[in-house]
């Protein structure tokens, strides 16, 4: 399969204007999106994953500012973009799915009028052939179209992630971006909006970027994963290889955080544990940094067990080590 | 506690309305001291500005600076009092109406509504005059119409707080509601308490020197509204006197910009995220932008 860019993100830096100075919160991270491709984006709370989503669709509430970096979409770059074209582009080309689905619903509208409003507002149809999408769209993920009369509160924590997924569906963007889809359900749930989305992209063939601090979830998920430290890419790399040759310290870290729900051999799809002795746990001791006064060099040198002089004083580049596998950490760059 | 007072140290509003009030507080406190009996006749009626009397002479020959002064006193203790008390009765009605809910509520909610349809300076005028003239009594009408407001933005505060988890966990733990009231609902409405207070004031300063001034209280007593009363009374204005109103009204002024500083502080140190705009927003314009809808990209600067 032939992928094409889709989204390329350069250097991208976004920094809080606050009374105290400037607190940079994401830290000259460059990624690119291939047509067709999920891309996970790991990190802790606070990494920064968020706001990247939030910042490709310049939706970042203040006091944060985007101070550097390009976001090439389709060519464009959306940072030059003016409001009326955001919003032609908002929904439409790019779409984003929520973590908290009954925070993105209106509690006192249907979800159909919703589902139909959406519509309206970027395609010229009339409101009962919007109505008609609606329930078409439900249909898609799952949902009894009928339930297009119902409120936000009559539904269940899935169903209502599922309304989530086709509102931003129902326009047919290119681009959706899913920030923490599932965080909310229970993992049967969980497990059954995956398949869903999967299974929608495959038919529909939109690309994805899938944020979510479960790294085992972006491991079966997603063709390719970036990982994220205090603002920083600090490795990218397809799922499988990210998964058997962790290169970051960090990342060998989260991957020993949980236990293999897969088999370490084979990382797609979704196998339950097998039987045997558990795994030991390590975690990775100390924690992330404050973003208002960041450790010199490589952020990550206070909590590495591998630190030596050069992580203390010089941040690393983020480099190629192996066919798309990418790594920012001085031990790798001899 | 002493987080609040370090934040109002380091706020630019607060310190200056701070200072403004200090310096009036100074004045009502000692400032009499300083000066001779306010009510004497001491130089020629209307007399203007001079070395003698700084700031000239009323229709009465008296001095200009010592009634300012001395009036002072009056018009901020009744201010204060009455912003005290609006908010405090304000709050135990609201509280309780808010907090016990059903009938209790029905009925304050009745009794707050009747105080709020009355026509408060009307009512001043009418209660003013049939009482005895004198400050308790502008006081007293003062409270009477003016809690009803305060009550009723409590009562909607205590409302929202009352079914938070913390309520119900305090609750829970077999808390008494007295207790309830006094150390889970009321400090997380500190800085509506405080601010409807300082509203309150502004709003007593402003009716209290109104009802001065159309002559409902006590004439022969020195208070801001009195001397007001006086100008008027002597044609300041047909004369061109302007020395006998214009320090009074500087001060009344002065006293109300004071306090609005104040009250924005503590909404901006009760709302931090306010005070984070505020920052953001001056970067901005630093950079020539002015904050839209869609996060703001400022490039980066060639160093």
């Amino acid at each position: 399969m032939m992928f094409t860019e889709l989204l390329r993100v350069e250097d991208l830096r976004v920094e809080y204007l606050t009374e105290a100075g400037r607190v940079r919160v994401v830290d000259d991270v460059s990624f690119t999106l291939r047509r067709g491709e999920i891309l996970g984006l790991a990190g802790e709370s606070g990494s920064g994953k968020t706001t990247i989503a939030l910042a490709i669709l310049r939706l970042l509430k203040a006091p944060a500012a985007i101070t550097g970096g390009r976001i090439l979409f389709e060519g464009r770059d959306i940072l030059d973009l003016d409001e009326v074209e955001l919003r032609r582009m908002r929904g439409r080309r790019i779409a984003l799915v929520t973590q908290s689905a009954m925070n993105a619903l209106n509690p006192v509208l249907t979800i159909g009028e919703q589902l139909a409003d959406a519509i309206i507002e970027h395609e010229r149809v009339t409101r009962f052939r919007a109505r008609e999408r609606a329930r078409e769209q439900l249909q898609v993920v799952g949902i009894d179209p009928d339930r297009v009369r119902s409120y936000p509160h009559e539904l269940s924590g899935g169903m209502r992630q599922r309304v989530v997924i086709a509102m931003a569906l129902a326009l047919s963007p290119s681009l959706v971006l899913m920030d923490e889809p599932t965080t909310a359900l229970d993992v049967v749930i969980q497990r059954d909006i995956l398949v869903e989305i999967a299974k929608l992209r495959d038919e529909r063939g939109f690309t994805i970027l899938f944020i979510s601090h479960d790294l085992s979830l972006l491991l079966e998920m997603c063709t390719r994963i970036g990982v994220l430290y205090a603002g920083r890419l600090v490795e990218a790399a397809g799922a499988r290889s990210l998964a058997e040759k962790p290169k970051h310290p960090y990342t060998e870290g989260l991957i020993r955080c949980f236990p293999p729900l897969v088999n370490r051999a084979a990382p797609a799809g979704l196998h339950f544990g097998r039987a045997g002795p558990p795994p030991r746990l390590v975690g990775i001791g100390g924690a992330p940094p404050d973003p208002r006064d960041p450790p010199p060099g490589c952020h990550f040198h206070p909590r590495c067990a591998r630190c030596v002089a050069v992580c203390r004083t010089t941040e690393p580049a983020l480099i190629t080590v192996a066919k798309d596998h990418e790594v920012a950490c001085h031990r790798l760059q001899s | 506690m002493t987080g609040v007072i370090n934040q109002l140290a380091h706020n630019r509003r607060a310190l200056v309305g701070l200072a403004i009030l200090g310096c009036f507080a100074l004045l009502a406190l000692v400032g009499p001291l300083f000066v001779g009996d306010p009510t004497a006749m001491v130089a020629r009626p209307l007399s203007p500005p001079s070395w003698d009397h700084w700031l000239g002479t009323t229709g009465q020959g008296q001095d200009v600076l010592a009634q300012t002064i001395a009036g002072a006193r009056t018009t901020l203790v009744i201010g204060f009092t009455v912003g005290f008390a609006q908010v405090a009765i304000g709050a135990l009605v609201g509280t309780t109406a808010g907090y016990v809910g059903s009938r209790v509520d029905d009925a304050l909610s009745l009794v707050i509504n009747i105080f709020l349809i009355m026509p408060g300076l009307p009512l001043m005028v009418i209660v003013a005059a049939y009482m005895p003239t004198g400050s308790i009594t502008i006081a007293l009408v003062l409270v009477a119409t003016g809690w009803a407001w305060s009550a009723r933005v409590i009562r909607a505060q205590a409302m929202s707080l009352r079914d938070r988890d913390f309520v119900l966990a305090a609750r829970l733990a077999g808390e008494n509601p007295l207790r309830i009231v006094t150390h889970e609902i009321v400090p997380n409405m500190t800085s509506l308490l405080a601010s409807a207070f300082i509203g309150a004031t502004i709003y007593a300063i402003g009716a209290e020197v109104a009802l001065e001034f159309l002559g409902l209280g006590d004439v022969s007593a020195v208070s801001w509204g009195t001397n007001l009363y006086w100008a008027s009374n002597d044609s300041a204005l047909l004369t061109g006197a302007w020395w006998t109103f214009v320090p009074t009204g500087t001060c009344v002024a002065l006293v109300g910009s004071a306090l609005a500083l104040v009250n924005s502080a503590i909404d901006e140190i009760g709302n931090p995220r306010l005070r984070t705009e505020h920052a953001f927003e001056d970067e901005l314009r630093a950079a020539g932008m002015s904050p839209g809808l869609s996060t703001p990209v400022l490039r980066r600067e060639v160093d």
